[in-house]
């Protein structure tokens, strides 16, 4: 079972560079990631599975791949973001769209990979497997300086997993059986000063896919320039990454090292919370809001993780999924709207409520999830997170919690310029929307109120992950 | 043994084989014909047949290893003469003259891959170097080529002098030309004749620097990559340079002990300087194939980590990162042939025109960079392994993975000229074989990327 979810993008990717018909395209590449999806979906409800087959054997590592609660709500969130992404975007018009979609798939057999691998050579061959697609769909299809901004994206990732590289070789040659497996990192002899120099070179790698102040400076540009399809497929699951990176890998194995760090760790986050929401209050540019906030709500997850809280960490781990979806809605409503006026300006936005009712109304619905209102999946997952750091300790629970109003001043901000106010001229040419993007806003909104009245789903999901990390 | 003998036997052919044979592509035929009787006569010596059995006298001796390099590089080489048989034609009036240097140059290599005493070495070293003198001046009538070929000759018989002399020392320490590990004086820590035989050692040390091109012996390198015919270029980075580092591994492997405490120092230093001379000076390159001569210094550098220490990452190491790194480069050379300039410009929208050649491009570039997926990851990563288990610090892997960073930046310059760009091409016409034959080279090394065991399964069976 594990393996068809790498397996079906995979090659659906090396089918779809051979079909040249656009139509043809784009239902290829649906289909197979709706299959995708209906086989996570058969994962995420049945027991934990495993595969185990022996990779390189002089290295002694293996093709291990493992689900977990924590893989499972990653593993849906992945499945669920291309189908969602690749349907919203059908329309739009790009060159050599066959060529993209399949740079697309093949970001998510790397993504699906990241979060399945059980072996530190393996999650590491994903990890720079997902990035790569990325790099090529960023520099061909992104706006004018995605050169320039998406080789800052790439060095600086790339710079950052060599880093991980380095604390995989550290550890691999201190276990007592040379394995990558995380049961025998678990096991590697360390002093205490070794296993901080590991936990450096690890959280290197994953501060700068997170990121994490002040690492984050190619993120704002990454995500404008790129195309907006890209920029779902960055925000909505690729920076879930390195949190993933930080609770598989690095709480697990050094647990003593992240004691240590944890008071700088939750420093610099809260720091960037309110970096990024003040950033955010600043713009025009309706993408780069977006991008902002998206930093904002990452730092607050990174400085709950760092807390080693079991409410914290039950809150990271709903919200990865909830962020997710809401950033996703955020992300097509402004496609939506880029793609009919040509401009992402919110000086030159206002009265999408009178012209277009139903996209206000959706917009809307994620644009309070995304100030985590009470009743929406965002609510549950930032009310834990804040509990978390209220125990470690209730300043920088206080900082923290600034960001919550922060964020409802630059979301409804956005709102009320975009949706409100007289109808603009670029508004006032707006079509309705196709009918399948709007298709898939309402599902996704039903899914962030559903999540929101009744999470429990999400926890049941967790549960042995939890129990793992804290028993 | 075997391949000693029918690759100097297939050179004195190839000399004659002009007389009988006149089409440049049927000498073509031949040479490629002598190379699968080489790799036949090297596999049969594997499996313990020969054509001499001849006593060496403990000059020679066929390890594993040794064989199975020859093989490798024989089959590299093969790969070379297959692809680039045309453009061999076009440099001279007569291509069978150098095929008959390919193949002394490959009698040099096997006597590099198999030497057991010092004058062996010195032996397999001038005859590896001497035709790679011949070649780089074979564009006669270009003064760049005769100036590379002068320059060339003058500094390699220099370092041919160097290496002489580290190897008279040490015989004036241990009596010997053996390559036998020094008898250490267990209360001192130091060798007998300790002085004679580090002074020599250190001379050896800079003379093989001077042949694998590491700073601060490189200075000759761009000139000559850049000077000498591009196919030939091609020969000298890949080939050439595996068989100079498994010799220099063999000599250090044994002998580095006698160094003691200052190997240690001095080797980081050298790595240090190559690293950094040859990525730092890339980034600035305008032509591509002077970026590639630096980059071909960069990956010295790597290579480098294998002298470290004895390991088996060191072991099976240098043979991945020879083959890996010989096959991309291989590969960007081919594809710099046939540009009509070599300029990163002249690369522009090539990603438009020619979209397979471009692909493959990008394959041999990322397996340069050491990405994921092509064989360049497991290659540095094995190297980064054996420096590591060989006790050297963090920081050191930590500055090779900074250099590492910075490699990325002028092999995707060429990435970006060819996708991101838009621009007309300055390519000749390239017929479909020529671009499915390079095709074969980016799959081994995607096959390689996955799978890196396959190289190995044979040094264990």
């Amino acid at each position: 079972m594990l393996l068809f979810t790498l397996l079906i993008p995979f090659i659906a990717a090396i089918i779809l560079l051979f079909i040249k018909n656009n139509k043809a395209a784009n239902i290829t590449a649906i289909s197979f990631s709706a299959l995708t999806l209906s086989i996570v979906l058969c994962i995420v409800f049945t027991k934990t599975t495993s595969i185990d087959v022996a990779w390189l054997p002089q290295l002694n590592s293996r093709f291990l791949l493992q689900a977990d609660g924590l893989a499972k709500i990653l593993l849906l969130l992945t499945a669920v973001s291309f189908p969602a992404i690749l349907i919203a975007t059908t329309s739009n018009q790009l060159k050599n769209k066959h060529i993209f979609l399949s740079l697309m798939l093949f970001t998510q057999t790397g993504l699906t990979g990241v979060f399945l691998a059980g072996d530190a050579l393996l999650f590491y061959f994903f990890w720079e497997l997902a990035l790569i697609p990325v790099y090529f769909l960023c520099s061909i299809w992104g706006g004018e300086k995605r050169i320039a901004v998406t080789f800052k994206f790439f060095i600086y990732t790339f710079l950052g997993s060599l880093f991980m590289l380095i604390g995989i070789i550290f550890l691999y040659t201190n276990t007592p059986d040379h394995s990558f497996a995380i049961e025998s990192f678990k096991h590697a002899t360390l002093t205490s000063a070794q296993q901080m120099t590991a936990f450096v070179l690890f959280f290197i790698a994953f501060a700068i896919k997170m990121p994490i102040f002040p690492l984050h400076t190619w993120q704002p540009d990454a995500y404008e320039q790129s195309p907006t399809a890209v920029t779902m497929v960055l925000s909505a699951v690729m920076v879930k990454m390195g949190l993933y990176g930080v609770i598989r890998w690095l709480l697990p194995l050094f647990p003593a090292a992240a004691k240590t760090a944890s008071i700088f760790i939750i420093d610099i986050s809260v720091v960037g919370v309110l970096y990024a929401s003040f950033i955010a209050i600043r713009q025009d540019d309706m993408k780069r809001l977006i991008a902002y906030s998206s930093i904002a709500h990452i730092g607050l997850m990174s400085a709950a993780l760092f807390t080693q809280n079991e409410i914290g960490m039950q809150g990271v781990l709903v919200q990865l999924f909830s962020h997710g979806i809401n950033v996703l809605g955020l992300w097509i409503v402004a496609d939506i709207i880029e793609q009919q006026t040509g401009t992402r300006s919110m000086k030159a936005l206002g009265g999408l409520a009178k012209k277009q009712p139903t996209l206000a109304i959706l917009f809307i619905g994620f644009a309070l999830a995304n100030i985590a209102l009470p009743l929406t999946n965002a609510f549950i997952g930032e009310f834990l997170m804040f509990n978390s750091l209220f125990q470690f300790n209730p300043w920088v629970a206080f900082a923290a919690g600034i960001s919550i109003v922060l964020a409802a001043i630059y979301t409804l901000n956005m709102v009320q310029k975009v949706a409100y106010g007289a109808v603009s001229e670029k508004i006032s040419i707006m079509q309705a929307p196709n009918k399948y993007a709007q298709a898939v806003l309402i599902v996704l909104l039903i899914v962030v109120f559903f999540s929101g009245i009744y999470p429990q789903p999400l926890f049941n999901l967790t549960a042995d992950t939890l129990q793992n990390l804290f028993c | 043994m075997n391949a000693i003998i029918i690759s100097a036997l297939f050179g004195v052919i190839m000399m004659f084989c002009s007389w009988g044979v006149k089409s440049a592509s049927a000498q073509k035929n031949v040479a490629l014909i002598g190379l699968i009787v080489l790799i036949l006569a090297n596999l049969s010596q594997q499996n313990g047949w020969y054509v001499l059995d001849i006593d060496t006298k403990g000059m020679l001796s066929f390890s594993r290893f040794g064989l199975y390099a020859n093989l490798l590089l024989f089959t590299l080489t093969l790969l070379y003469a297959w692809i680039n048989g045309d453009e061999i034609a076009k440099v001279g009036n007569n291509a069978g003259d150098y095929y008959a240097l390919f193949f002394f140059i490959l009698c040099g290599v096997s006597i590099l891959t198999s030497f057991d005493n010092l004058l062996m070495l010195f032996i397999g070293i001038e005859i590896l170097s001497i035709p790679l003198y011949i070649l780089t001046g074979a564009d006669k009538k270009n003064l760049f080529s005769n100036e590379a070929a002068l320059k060339y000759f003058l500094m390699g018989s220099f370092s041919t002098g160097i290496l002489l002399l580290g190897i008279t020392l040490i015989y004036g320490a241990t009596g010997s030309f053996h390559l036998t590990a020094p008898v250490i004086d267990a209360s001192t820590g130091l060798a007998k004749e300790q002085f004679l035989l580090s002074g020599g050692l250190l001379l050896i040390f800079a003379a093989m620097n001077f042949k694998v091109s590491a700073a601060p012996f490189h200075f000759w390198t761009p000139d000559v990559y850049d000077g000498a015919p591009t196919v030939f270029t091609s020969f000298m980075a890949t080939i050439v340079k595996a068989a100079a580092f498994i010799a220099f591994f063999t000599v250090f492997e044994t002998q580095a002990k006698a160094l003691g405490y200052s190997w240690g120092i001095i080797l980081p230093i050298v790595i240090i300087l190559t690293l950094l001379v040859g990525n730092i000076t890339a980034v600035f390159q305008r032509s591509v194939k002077r970026m590639l001569a630096y980059s071909s210094i960069a990956q010295a550098g790597f290579m480098l980590f294998a002298l470290y220490g004895k390991s088996d990452f060191a072991t099976e190491g240098i043979l991945l990162y020879a083959v890996v790194y010989s096959l991309a480069t291989i590969g960007v050379f081919a594809v710099l042939v046939k540009m009509k300039e070599y300029s990163f410009e002249a690369f522009n929208g090539l990603g438009k025109s020619q979209p397979l050649i471009a692909f493959t491009t990008t394959i041999f570039l990322c397996s340069l960079a050491g990405i994921p997926i092509t064989g360049g990851f497991f290659a540095k990563y094995y190297m980064l392994n054996a420096l590591y288990v060989s006790g050297a610090g963090l920081w050191l892997l930590i500055t090779a993975i900074l250099f590492a960073a910075v490699s990325v930046f002028y092999y995707f310059k060429l990435i970006q000229a060819m996708y991101f760009t838009t621009g007309e091409a300055a390519i000749n016409e390239i017929d479909k074989t020529y671009q499915y034959k390079l095709l074969l080279i980016a799959v081994i090394l995607l096959v390689i990327g996955v799978l890196p065991s396959l190289l190995f399964n044979y040094l264990y069976f």
